[in-house]
């Protein structure tokens, strides 16, 4: 079972504790290639940990999520195909336009429920990839190059990696913390109490509709924000951030890494993309591997790698 | 011209839809009766191609490709069922999606280790060869018709048994509440394998039967299992009837769109705008009518009773 | 977590091993597509890259290789991602391969503001050959747009009447289309763009016929074209409708397709047929060891490692000098399997173009022939624009 409030697990500040490392042990070794793969992977984290909010607290499957990141990341790509680097611009608009799309799609996605509802978002995130793909003036379905990324206060601050890096860790700490202030809060318990019994709290007075749907809209927003980090880590943008085998990726992170914890999902992106990274150094044909080590987690670690984790870490100190 | 050009399209899109209820028929039975959300139909439906070449190169007959074929697709998903599916029955959706995962991932990538990675393919039965002439220097395949004929004789089929024999009885009723099923006695594990076999089967046989048509090629049923999503939640989960319906509908849309979207927006728009807009609405206009309909029917067209 | 420990003691590892023998093979990072269906062009483009280094003995321009092969999984950012690795990582003297333009569009930046050369072995997306066009960036394939004006200037030429123009709806697709109108002037019956990744073509074949076309020109790569080939030849439109293609009928879809795609007109630089020394050296030599017909993916792979031997054994096998190293490379003084190959301003080759067709070999097996000449020594439309 998915546990109510987020538990003191150890898990978070081993996670923030490795990658305050990480730059550490880039230094040391000369590889800044370390920083821009962790980069990268936090900023897979932050999409994952929005998708938590609404999957794992509040049962909304979304298999479009992946059209959040991509509006983020089209909303700063085209600020920058029209000279606009300015990220007090972008970013809020990027925010913004995600979590307006949420709005509205979600209002129509919220009225279905279970597989209705994974596949209803699925179509919203296919017209929205179709749609991206025919912007010819954008590159179309070849991308969009930017010649910059963001700039704050007129400074290119996030061109130097390292900077980025705390950036984009700052983010997600921060998406962290606002996510886990949310799930407990009065907010946070109604989303999970319609997630046990809707009608039970319909019959003690709250709408689950207003609920959720703003909840949809936060995960957007959150999602957005990912999206416009990643148009700055790639200097790139393509509407195959928006496929629905991305969507569906944002989900296997989730799910591997234990739904409805937070850093479950961040762990489940940490665990993913690096797999990912080690194995296919080794041989092209990774997937081979990795399929059935996903089939073995699911039969032999119930709750995630998450759960694992912790279980293992409570057998040793007792 | 154009009224024939219609029927032509119409024929085409009625042989799409029933493409996708063969495959889409297992999906809602195995989702219906079990509950279980199996993202790996979708590599059944690339495997039945897969075997059928290799069976038609060891033969070099069609005929007997297709029922050996059938036979290992067969074998393959009862092995699948024993040593993944089985264990998580009683998961959490989710679960089932991430095991799913990897098993699309593990077997994508094996054929391309077995087979490579270059499309493949085999070709019509000479007894099926030819056309049927539709206007000068065109005609319609016979093959196709009979694509047609074997899926309507399919879904008449599968229809008489889910409505007409004892099995039947107990799928519908485990659709309805499995629990029940088999709180009266019915051991429901066994019912599990037979319906979860069988749905194999006709998701390998839907990739048999697309094999002279389409190419072979590793990840072929990706984009079809998305599509047969599509179709059983349109037609209501678990209903045989509702996948029907929706395959139909969507192989119509889906090939009535292609061919005119882009002509109606030319009466409204000047041409190149027209090819701009019309193509990119014509891609995502089944995604449309499955938003539409679940607007008006959150549960689809024929949801089953009970849940 | 316990992961990203491990990979970061992997890569520092790496990295410290890496440096103590830098000095000594020349590091080369092949980025190509190896997941999914268009896997094959990846890999056709690998082995015959591969293939030139083992004849060479594992040298090239007389320093030992050290070759490095990626798949960017045909996603952007994953390329992004994984060029990074090469350059910063493995630090390598040079990246090849970049089967697709929209990969090609994503990794163009960092590789070549890093000042590492990049010899791209297929995709030619206008974009770099024009006002894009970089100083560490060479082709060893053609401008995209060439391609299709070959069978552009042959309709024209052939005096067809009313061509009917298919692609796929994207960027590389709209491209095909306006490269061939570049030289075709008859009438155009029509315009179609169909979903990418299309798999059933029989709604678009009911449109070529009832238009009264007596051409239909089209770009369809991978399976896409294995199914358009296959439906074509089913619906008996072959009789009636000559079928002009690019990256349609090649040597990665006619095992496919067979007899379906036998006669069925294509363009390219290169066949497995032709006639010169070098070609005939290297077509054996690739069936021999990899069991299948060589594309013209796989000669243009072959001829960027030629590149690389020409170009590093220029100077001495030192690749820091980069100035001496691109002048060694606009030389191109290797004998290229296509014949003529000299490289223009924009370094997009100036060669021959042909119109190819499928045909059946001796020993059953199917590839593209030459059938005649339509270019001579053709340099693309945008070197014009290319100020470097």
């Amino acid at each position: 079972m998915i546990r109510a409030v987020p538990s003191r697990s150890p898990i978070p500040l081993m996670l923030l504790i490795a990658f305050l490392a990480v730059p550490a042990i880039a230094g040391a070794s000369d590889t800044s290639f370390l920083i821009v793969m962790a980069t990268r992977v936090m900023i897979f984290a932050i999409a994952a940990l929005s998708l938590d909010l609404i999957l794992g607290y509040g049962a909304m499957v979304s298999f479009g999520h992946a059209v959040f990141i991509g509006i983020g990341a089209y909303a700063v790509g085209i600020g920058a195909a029209h000279e606009i680097y300015d990220g007090l611009i972008t970013f809020p608009i990027a925010i913004l336009a995600a979590g307006l799309f949420a709005l509205i799609t979600g209002a129509i996605c919220l009225r279905t429920r279970g597989v209705y509802f994974i596949m209803i978002t699925l179509a919203f995130g296919q017209m929205a990839y179709f749609t991206a793909s025919s912007l010819s003036a954008y590159g179309g379905d070849d991308g969009l190059t930017m010649w910059g990324r963001s700039e704050f206060f007129g400074v290119a601050v996030l061109n130097d990696p390292t900077v980025f890096y705390v950036v984009v860790l700052g983010c997600l700490v921060a998406c962290w913390g606002f996510a886990r202030a949310l799930v407990s809060s009065r907010f946070g318990r109604v989303i999970r109490g319609v997630r046990e019994n809707r009608v039970r709290m319909q019959a003690v007075g709250y709408d689950p509709y207003r609920y959720q749907l703003v909840a949809y809209g936060i995960a957007g927003m959150m999602a957005g924000l990912s999206g416009a980090l990643l148009a700055n880590h790639a200097e790139f943008v393509s509407p195959a951030y928006m496929s629905w085998q991305r969507s569906g990726e944002l989900i296997i992170m989730v799910v591997l890494g234990g739904m409805g914890s937070l850093h479950g999902a961040v762990l489940g992106a940490v665990a993913y993309l690096v797999t990912e990274e080690v194995l296919s150094h080794y041989t092209e044909h990774w997937r081979v591997i990795f399929g059935p080590m996903l089939i073995l987690i699911v039969i032999y670690a119930r709750g995630g790698l998450s759960r694992l984790l912790d279980r293992t870490g409570s057998g040793a100190d007792g | 011209m154009t009224a024939t050009l219609l029927a032509v399209q119409v024929l085409n899109g009625l042989q799409l839809g029933v493409l996708l209820f063969l495959v889409a028929a297992g999906l809602t039975l195995v989702f219906g009766v079990m509950d279980f959300i199996n993202l790996a139909h979708g590599v059944q439906y690339m495997l039945g191609a897969y075997l059928a070449v290799t069976f038609h190169q060891l033969t070099g007959s069609f005929f007997l490709a297709v029922p050996l074929a059938l036979a290992a697709a067969l074998v393959l998903g009862l092995l699948l069922e024993f040593l993944v599916f089985r264990h998580l029955y009683d998961r959490d959706h989710l679960d089932q999606v991430l095991a799913t995962f990897g098993v699309i991932l593990f077997l994508n990538e094996g054929v391309q280790i077995v087979w490579g990675s270059a499309p493949l393919s085999y070709p019509i039965p000479a007894l099926l060869e030819g056309v049927i002439p539709v206007m000068d220097g065109f005609g319609y395949p016979i093959y196709r018709v009979a694509l047609i004929l074997v899926g309507l004789a399919t879904a008449v089929g599968l229809w008489l048994v889910v409505t007409r024999t004892r099995v039947g009885m107990l799928v519908r009723a485990g659709a309805t509440n499995a629990r029940m099923v088999s709180a009266l006695g019915v051991d429901i594990r066994r019912l599990f394998m037979i319906v979860f076999g069988f749905g194999a089967m006709l998701a390998g046989f839907a990739g048999i039967m697309a094999g002279p048509i389409l190419s072979v090629e590793p990840n072929m049923g990706d984009g079809v299992l998305i599509l047969a999503f599509v179709v059983i939640v349109i037609g209501g989960i678990g209903s045989i009837r509702g996948a029907f319906v929706a395959a139909l509908l969507v192989g119509l849309v889906d090939t009535l769109g292609r061919s005119f979207m882009t002509d109606i927006f030319r009466t409204v728009l000047d041409p190149s705008a027209a090819n701009q807009v019309g193509p990119a609405l014509a891609s995502m206009l089944i995604y449309v009518l499955m938003a539409a309909v679940l607007f008006f029917r959150p549960s689809g067209l024929f949801p089953a009773v009970g849940r | 977590m316990r992961k990203v420990l491990t990979a970061a003691a992997v890569a520092a590892v790496a990295m410290i091993a890496g440096a103590a023998i830098a000095a000594e093979p020349m590091k080369i990072g092949m980025m190509v597509t190896l997941s999914g269906p268009p896997a094959v062009l990846g890999k056709h483009i690998r082995d015959g890259f591969q293939l030139y280094l083992d004849q060479k003995g594992g040298k090239l321009g007389g320093r030992d290789v050290e070759l490095i092969v990626v798949d960017d999984e045909l996603k952007p950012d994953v390329a992004l991602t994984k060029v990074k690795g090469l350059l910063e990582r493995d630090k390598v003297d040079m990246v090849t391969g970049i089967v697709f333009s929209n990969i090609l569009q994503a990794v163009f930046r960092p590789v070549t503001e890093s000042e590492t050369f990049l010899i791209g072995a297929n995709a030619g997306t206008s974009t770099f050959a024009g006002r894009g066009c970089n100083p560490y960036f060479f082709s060893t394939s053609w401008q995209n747009d060439q391609i299709h004006e070959v069978m552009g200037k042959y309709a024209q030429e052939k005096g067809f009447k009313k061509v009917f123009l298919m692609a796929p709806n994207y960027q590389a697709g709209r491209d095909s289309v306006s490269g061939f109108k570049r030289y075709y002037k008859g009438e155009i019956a029509d315009e179609v763009y169909t979903k990418l990744g299309n798999l059933d073509f029989s709604a678009e074949l009911a449109k070529i016929a009832a238009s009264g076309s007596d051409a239909l020109f089209t770009f369809m790569p991978g399976g896409m074209g294995v199914n358009l080939v296959k439906q074509f030849r089913q619906s008996g439109l072959d009789k009636k409708v000559t079928f002009l293609s690019a990256f349609t009928v090649d040597e990665t879809t006619v095992p496919a397709t067979k007899d379906a795609a036998l006669g069925l007109f294509s363009a390219s630089q290169w066949t497995p047929d032709t006639d010169n020394a070098a070609n005939k050296a290297f077509v054996p030599a690739f069936e021999a060891k990899y069991g299948y017909i060589p594309s013209l993916y796989a000669s243009q792979g072959y001829d960027a490692a030629q590149l690389i031997d020409s170009a590093v054994g220029k100077t001495g096998g030192n690749t820091s000098d980069k100035a001496a190293l691109r002048k060694a490379f606009e030389a191109a003084d290797f004998t290229s399997v296509r014949g003529d190959f000299r490289y223009n301003t924009n370094h997009f080759p100036i060669q021959d173009f042909y119109l190819v067709k499928a045909v059946k070999r001796g020993d059953g097996k199917y590839h593209t022939a030459i059938v005649e000449k339509v270019f001579d020594d053709y340099g693309d439309v945008y070197a014009a624009q290319c100020k470097m």
